[in-house]
């Protein structure tokens, strides 16, 4: 019985695999669909489909087939998913990992292989320093980190500033050293640097000792779950001054439950504002809203991002008259890759020559329960 | 069996050799069909899953299944193995063919230290202290490695050269079921197994319980320090977070899986534990259940929902293990295929009763 079932499943596997459409250029997308980092990956899945969608609806020269595999955050199964990608779907281009942790295997094995491919969201400097083939969509943290410490100094007028951070984690250790280089030199004293562990929930102790030095500023870099406990906790304790925040932030005003006005009057940097004045933007917030019912959030703008320098690539390699089959227009689509130049939700992209892009990031204002956005930085 | 039967794999020496064979065969169908390319590179990456899942299963079986001690910090020796082989091969200017096998044997070394170090008060204590204990340990060394500046920290170790192939996976997963069955069928392995099923009785009767249960326990890290050392050349980043309770865990439920005492059920718990999370990326893709609402794929592609529903089956159908204490030998099955021939072509006098008592 348990044989026949075997035999079975064997039998449909290699049915419907052999059933995959020709006439289509493969995309892959690697993205943590359920486990922890779900909220990310769900975001970026659904903004690819909806550039996707909209790309194939249009009349193009080709259609894009995207195949999606899970991750689950996990370094292992991201580089199965790669493997999978590369050499049974024989894909064109790749998009992803979301997360930085799975992306540094996986930007380490594409180099061998050559293989163009784009992370929508890792903002790890390191992602883009192993090979020429991988690129990025959002900004890195250093840039982020730095001009958290410039904005604090030149625009809050802040002199003093303490940072908590998580000493577990490579996102939050690489913001606050980013933080600390640029605040001595925009003269901004930090005062103290107060670390916690992984899965920590009470942060008393450290604040306690950050606001004995009654810092202007508290530098947060870390997710929005553990912002809130920390901002939260903070004011309990009495901490009168502003809360900095960092991409990881976005998201603290959708936790169910939470008593929004701690977060009254801090600021954070982001990849987008919701408010933004840009036709590209509001297109895709409208369209967005209409399909999944809920605002995207940073992530998904920089997913419809990815999609969108992806497609415009394929194009213009298609236009070139190169035909776009697995491993031969490999070399063609990274050229194509680095000559970008679109107008995407995030802003204005191009590539400089370590395949990051170069743009603007947007510091967003709480306020009122509501985020505002406050400039262009 | 009685005595009377012919068995042509009767003495030790004929079964190595069969054994043998019968691996240089297996070792050279694989090796021929990964040089033609008939397993791409997933199906490589997928081969050398299994390698080093197997040797994780096998070498923890060593201790929780056949000295019957159950430690459930397996993953913090398989990150000490991990760690020293790939510092040791960045480190080291040595052609590949050297560095590699030098810095899995360092690896393993290096495990079986910190096996004897873990080993020696953790062994004082028994049962659910003894687990606990493990586990403490195991998180004690994840958190100095993520403190630590060598080690990469949190950040992990990157750019670690990409050594490991199928061809030295198999090699390594020989070697290890090789060793470990040798020493379990040897007077070690005796003592070995008089520790499980009587402590007390196994002091009484001369057994230094003390020597035999640390020994085996720094074996078994040593052998996932083999494990974490094909691992760290496989996938070239390490990332301390990885080698937390979960994935001791893991390890854990493939040997409770495959039934603890039995080197076989390791074997094939490990090989299905590892493509099981491949099976269902498929099957959730397949049209009938896209057709479903969403949360039915995603609870097929949760890896860990599937896992724990299967532990549960097992447990309430056969709290052994699927293979139990049973262990596959290939001498004894072709004896027993060939006395099936013999009693089809009537060459067997017997054939007409059927043995009794014949296993064993």
């Amino acid at each position: 019985m348990k044989k026949r079932f075997a035999c079975l499943f064997l039998a449909l596997m290699l049915a419907f695999g052999a059933a995959a459409s020709a006439e289509s250029v493969k995309v892959g997308l690697i993205a943590p669909l359920t486990g922890e980092v779900a909220v990310y990956g769900n975001a970026v899945k659904e903004a690819v489909q909806l550039y996707i969608d909209d790309f194939n609806a249009a009349d193009h020269p080709f259609d894009i087939n995207l195949i999606i595999y899970d991750d689950k955050g996990d370094p292992t199964e991201a580089m199965n998913a790669y493997n999978k990608l590369v050499y049974q779907d024989d894909i064109a281009v790749l998009l992803g990992p979301v997360t930085s942790s799975p992306t540094f295997g996986v930007a380490e094995a594409s180099v061998d292989d050559g293989i163009p491919a784009l992370t929508p969201t890792a903002t790890h400097p390191d992602v883009t320093t192993y090979g020429n083939n991988f690129f990025r969509a959002c900004f890195e943290d250093p840039f982020q980190g730095g001009s958290m410490a410039k904005f604090a100094s030149s625009e809050l007028k802040a002199t003093t500033a303490a940072i908590i951070y998580n000493n577990a984690d490579t996102y939050s250790i690489g913001l606050r050293d980013a933080f600390m280089k640029t605040a001595e030199e925009v003269g901004l004293t930090v005062t103290t640097t107060e670390a916690y562990g992984a899965s920590d929930i009470d942060f008393r102790a450290q604040l306690t000792n950050i606001i004995k030095t009654n810092p202007d500023v508290l530098f947060i870099p870390y997710y929005y779950n553990v912002t809130y406990m920390i901002c939260s906790q903070a004011r309990e304790l009495g901490y009168t001054g502003t809360f900095l925040g960092v991409d990881g932030t976005d998201g603290v005003l959708a936790i169910e439950g939470a008593d929004v006005s701690v977060f009254d009057g801090m600021y954070f940097a982001n990849h987008y504002s919701a408010d933004s004045d840009s036709p590209v933007t509001q297109a895709f917030i409208k369209e967005y809203t209409d399909k999944y019912g809920a605002t995207p959030n940073a992530l998904a703008a920089l997913g419809y991002d990815g999609a969108m320098i992806v497609c415009d690539a394929l194009e213009r390699v298609n236009n070139d008259g190169v035909k776009i089959d697995g491993e031969s227009s490999y070399e063609a689509i990274i050229e194509a890759l680095r000559a970008t130049e679109v107008d995407g939700v995030t802003g204005h992209i191009t590539f400089d020559e370590n395949n990051n892009p170069i743009k603007t990031l947007s510091i967003i204002q709480i306020k009122d329960g509501a985020y505002h956005f406050y400039m262009n930085y | 069996m009685t005595r009377m039967e012919k068995r042509i794999f009767k003495t030790t020496w004929s079964r190595y050799l069969l054994n043998t064979l019968a691996t240089a065969a297996l070792i050279t169908v694989l090796m021929v069909l990964v040089d033609t390319k008939q397993i791409n590179k997933y199906n490589q990456g997928l081969l050398i899953q299994i390698g080093f899942n197997i040797i994780l299963a096998v070498s923890l079986n060593l201790s929780a299944g056949f000295l019957g001690q159950l430690p459930l910090g397996h993953a913090g020796f398989m990150s000490v193995g991990a760690y020293t082989a790939a510092l040791f091969t960045k480190g080291v200017n040595l052609p590949q063919s050297v560095a590699f096998p030098l810095g899995v044997l360092v690896g393993a070394f290096v495990a079986f230290l910190f096996g004897i170090l873990i080993g020696l008060p953790a062994l004082r204590l028994k049962g659910d202290y003894l687990a606990i204990i493990t586990l403490g340990f195991s998180e004690i060394i994840r958190v100095i490695i993520q403190n630590l500046d060598f080690t990469g920290g949190a950040a992990g170790l990157r750019k670690i050269p990409k050594y490991t192939t199928v061809g030295w996976t198999i090699f390594w997963v020989v070697v290890t079921l090789f060793l470990i069955c040798t020493l379990i069928k040897s007077r070690h392995g005796r003592a070995i197994l008089s520790i499980r099923e009587d402590e007390i009785a196994a002091e009484a009767s001369g057994v230094s319980t003390t020597y035999y249960k640390v020994t085996t326990f720094a074996l078994s890290a040593a052998f996932a320090g083999v494990a974490g050392a094909l691992y760290a050349h496989y996938m070239r980043i390490l990332d301390p977070a990885y080698f937390d309770f979960m994935k001791s865990a893991e390890i854990l439920v493939m040997v409770v899986l495959g039934g603890m005492g039995s080197i076989i059920g390791s074997v094939f718990a490990a090989t299905v534990l590892t493509l099981l999370p491949e099976w269902l990326r498929d099957l959730a893709a397949l049209p009938f259940f896209t057709t479903l609402p969403a949360w039915v794929g995603k609870v097929i592609e949760n890896r860990m929902i599937i896992y724990a529903l299967i532990l549960v089956l097992v447990m309430i159908f056969k709290p052994s293990g699927l293979f139990g204490r049973y262990d596959f030998s290939l001498g004894k099955e072709l004896d027993r295929v060939f006395r099936g021939i013999r009693r089809l072509l009537g060459l067997d006098k017997r054939s007409g009763k059927p043995s009794k008592g014949g296993e064993n």
